[in-house]
């Protein structure tokens, strides 16, 4: 039988919206499914050897702070400096404590179970970036070819 | 507890890794051959159910006990 296939687009460079496209393509693997990850714009920073990912409360109200910040903190006190970088190293703690996988371990596993990752090629040139700086593995292509994997998907996401 | 084969403790560990570990796990084991899984994530009684489901392993044991999961996978 043929295995089902799973292609992803993956849009975003921060440390929480890292996690969709690695989660769902390793898990997806283990299923069986032959996966793809198309990596552009900001999503570039998750193909970086390092990951210097952080995440950020501003223009995100739903995100849950420690000590109920959100209620009290006003958010202009968000854009301090140093407090993304706190707010990152509070997330990673919290990561660690529950047992949830770091993003390097995750995209490893991807490797591992032959997840094909695609650095799309136009923003690699757009923001100047060196392929040196992208771990072993990664592909180099443009929109026709994910096209050609993505047209026959079973489940196609744009993350 | 019935036999097992081999045992592969994901305490501690949350989605997907107790998924992604069993699988590594059953690569190496041959057909017929039983994996007990402990877990403490209880999203994982959902998700071995349906990880067995789409892999063709069977899962011949899904159960609690002293507030961890058990699971027995037959590798297909």
């Amino acid at each position: 039988m043929e295995p089902k296939k799973l292609a992803i687009i993956a849009t975003k460079g921060s440390l929480d919206w890292a996690y969709p496209p690695f989660i769902l393509a390793s898990t997806a693997s283990a299923l069986g499914y032959e996966t793809q990850i198309f990596f552009t714009f900001y999503g570039l920073q998750l193909l970086k050897k390092n990951l210097a990912l952080e995440v950020t409360p501003l223009g995100n109200p739903g995100m849950p702070m420690p000590m109920g910040m959100d209620k009290w903190f006003p958010v202009l006190g968000m854009t301090l400096p140093g407090m993304q970088g706190m707010m990152t190293a509070m997330m990673k703690k919290k990561m660690k404590d529950k047992g949830v996988a770091s993003i390097e371990e995750l995209r490893d596993l991807c490797q591992e179970a032959e997840v094909k990752l695609i650095a799309c090629q136009m923003t690699v040139d757009l923001f100047d970036m060196e392929k040196t700086d992208f771990i072993d593995g990664v592909e180099y292509a443009g929109a026709a070819a994910f096209f050609e994997f993505a047209g026959e998907s079973d489940i196609c996401l744009y993350i | 507890m019935a036999d097992f084969d081999q045992e592969l403790d994901a305490s501690g560990l949350n989605c997907p890794l107790p998924i992604l570990r069993a699988k590594k796990t059953l690569n190496a084991m041959a057909s017929g051959q039983v994996l007990h899984i402990i877990a403490t994530d209880p999203g994982s009684v959902k998700d071995f159910d349906a990880f067995a489901k789409q892999t063709g392993n069977e899962l011949t044991e899904s159960r609690e006990e002293g507030g961890k999961f058990h699971f027995l996978i037959k590798k297909s």
